[in-house]
């Protein structure tokens, strides 16, 4: 893990030289701050009973499922294009530490955006005057919860990026897992054929996997190590996936 | 690192690689003595790269044993990857860097410690006339500049072993003399290993040169040696004007080998060109001379053919392409 750091710092500089990761930054403020002020309105009007913050979390998935994409779509793909791959893995470099160091690059980049999001709260706790609308629980829950998915989300990011040269394709097949993850889980929670007996392990299979709950019970400040293990282990999974494909595709480039 | 070893740069032996059922090299051993300037040639396809990705570590062998100043690349890719630099076909780079930064980010990675990096750089910018562009992004430069960019980056780190693919293609005749005495520049110090089709290059600034096709080595030597032992005889020009029918006698008398190739058609001063080979390597241009004045012909130019090294390459080529072609029929008839 010498190089991790020389590796992290090439990764974050060449995300901060890419027009994508700009997109990606202007597409997630406009969005995220016309949802958040959507969300004031409607609690100026009337009463709600969920905290701002956690109806604020509840579209986390739509940036998600565009800014993932933007920041991991170039890592591995690009490279193989342009063929620097093979200078990179000719050096004293492992594939472990090339994976590691663009995923964390891009997870690093993830994270700062969501961070700077806080600056909404910040502006509506300095100008609001009163803090009956900001319960710091949901807040720090949700934003655990996007830190703790995050991992998830990036690196099937990274591995979506390492199945092809191109990254456009990479995009899209990035944007169909998480979409599948994410709201094909919902679909299927209340798919009504998942019901029957025969199919009741698929069916816990598929409430394990409910990202949505998962953020639910974050924001109500309900940390389940089930849940952890479950973002983790899935990280693990695609990171471990990206290295053999990596690995894979120079045995039989 | 420092300290000369006696073992050689690199050592392969019976290295085959299998591509999904192509045979892309099939049955090669070579060794590089340390300090020498090795030229690989052959026709596009024959192996060279895949060979070099080979000894680099990026690619893993079908079998064989394949070793960088004594380290096994299969088993220690890690050493080797530290002892040799390695330049690939069409020098990929990062199109979005400046040129100084890509270096130190190489360098880094490369292992060069962070006190002599600085120093490092500047040295190989003003070795590959760079120090212009240093602050140039990579994108941006013309192809010359990006070679030699790719060359300044594959010296960085002073490794033992230097392995280019095509370092001069692209080139225009002023950066190929320029890239030339820079590899000649590395001559004693490092080990190189190029490949390249532009076969006047590989001549000059070549030790030894190895020329592959089909994944088999056709031949390898000195350019001086390949001459002798691939076309195995020499040739004469004469231009001579008068009766040359009782030549080829006199011919024999002098060198058993010696006859006439080919005889040219008469020009309007009565001169005609014949062609003569001989498969002795001593020089006879002077017996020859004397033969046709005693006969009486009249000889206005005298001259030996200097094979080049492309007529090596063709002739060794075609030699293997033959061999093949005799494979495939023995395969055939069975």
């Amino acid at each position: 893990m010498k190089h991790f750091f020389t590796l992290l710092g090439h990764e974050v500089r060449m995300l901060l030289v890419s027009p994508s990761t700009y997109i990606a930054a202007v597409a997630f403020f406009l969005l995220m701050g016309f949802t958040f002020t959507t969300i004031l309105e409607q609690y100026s009007k009337a009463p709600q009973d969920i905290s701002p913050a956690s109806a604020f979390f509840d579209y986390y998935w739509f940036p998600v499922i565009f800014m993932v994409p933007l920041l991991t779509m170039k890592c591995l793909a690009e490279e193989r294009r342009l063929g620097t791959i093979e200078t990179l893995l000719t050096s004293p470099v492992t594939t472990v530490e090339v994976v590691l160091g663009k995923y964390a690059a891009a997870y690093l980049l993830y994270m700062l955006f969501w961070a700077s999001s806080s600056g909404f709260f910040f502006i509506l706790r300095r100008f609001a005057g009163d803090a009956h609308l900001i319960d710091p629980g949901p807040i720090f829950g949700g934003y655990l919860f996007i830190a703790i998915s995050g991992l998830f989300f990036i690196a099937i990011g990274v591995f979506a990026s390492s199945l092809s040269r191109n990254q456009s394709v990479a995009g899209i097949v990035c944007v169909v897992i998480l979409a599948g993850f994410i709201l094909g889980g919902q679909y299927l929670a209340n798919a009504p054929w998942l019901d029957r007996e025969a199919l009741s392990p698929l069916k816990d299979a598929v409430n394990y996997a409910q990202i949505a709950q998962h953020r639910e019970d974050f924001t109500r400040g309900v940390v389940d190590t089930r849940e952890l293990l479950f973002y983790v282990s899935g990280t693990v999974l695609a990171l471990i996936f990206s290295i053999l494909s990596v690995e894979a595709k120079l045995l039989h480039s | 690192m420092s300290a000369p070893l006696p073992q050689p740069a690199i050592e392969v032996s019976h290295l085959v690689k299998n591509y999904a059922g192509v045979m892309a090299v099939n049955d090669i051993s070579f060794t590089v003595p340390r300090g020498e300037i090795i030229g690989f040639l052959g026709p596009n396809g024959a192996g060279k790269s895949t060979t070099m990705r080979i000894l680099t570590g990026y690619l893993p062998a079908t079998s064989g044993q394949v070793s960088i100043c004594g380290f096994p690349v299969a088993t220690e890719a890690d050493s080797v990857k530290r002892r040799v630099g390695y330049m690939p076909e069409n020098n990929p780079l990062p199109d979005e860097m400046r040129v100084s930064e890509y270096l130190y980010f190489r360098g880094r990675l490369k292992e060069v410690a962070r006190r002599k990096l600085g120093s490092r750089i500047d040295e190989v910018l003003e070795l590959c006339d760079l120090k212009r562009v240093r602050h140039k992004i990579i994108g941006k430069l013309s192809k010359g500049f990006r070679q030699r960019v790719g060359i300044a980056e594959s010296v960085l780190a002073e490794p033992p072993v230097i392995i280019m693919d095509e370092p001069t293609i692209g080139l225009d005749p002023h950066q190929i003399l320029i890239v030339r005495d820079l590899i000649a520049s590395l001559r004693g110090r490092m080990t190189v290993l190029i490949s390249s089709h532009i076969l006047p290059e590989i001549e000059m600034t070549c030790d030894r040169v190895l020329i592959i096709n089909q994944g088999r080595i056709v031949a390898q030597g000195t350019p001086a040696d390949l001459r002798r032992e691939v076309l195995g005889k020499s040739a004469y020009e004469i231009e001579a004007a008068g009766d040359i029918g009782s030549l080829a006698f006199l011919l024999a008398s002098i060198d058993p080998g010696l006859s006439v190739a080919s005889e040219g058609p008469l020009d309007a001063q009565g001169f005609r060109t014949i062609r003569l080979t001989t498969l002795t390597l001593e020089d006879s241009g002077e017996a020859i001379l004397r033969a046709c004045l005693s006969e009486g012909l009249r000889v206005r130019a005298l001259s030996r053919e200097h094979p080049t090294l492309e007529d090596v390459f063709l002739a060794a080529t075609r030699r293997s392409w033959d061999a093949v072609a005799e494979d495939t029929a023995k395969g055939g008839a069975k």
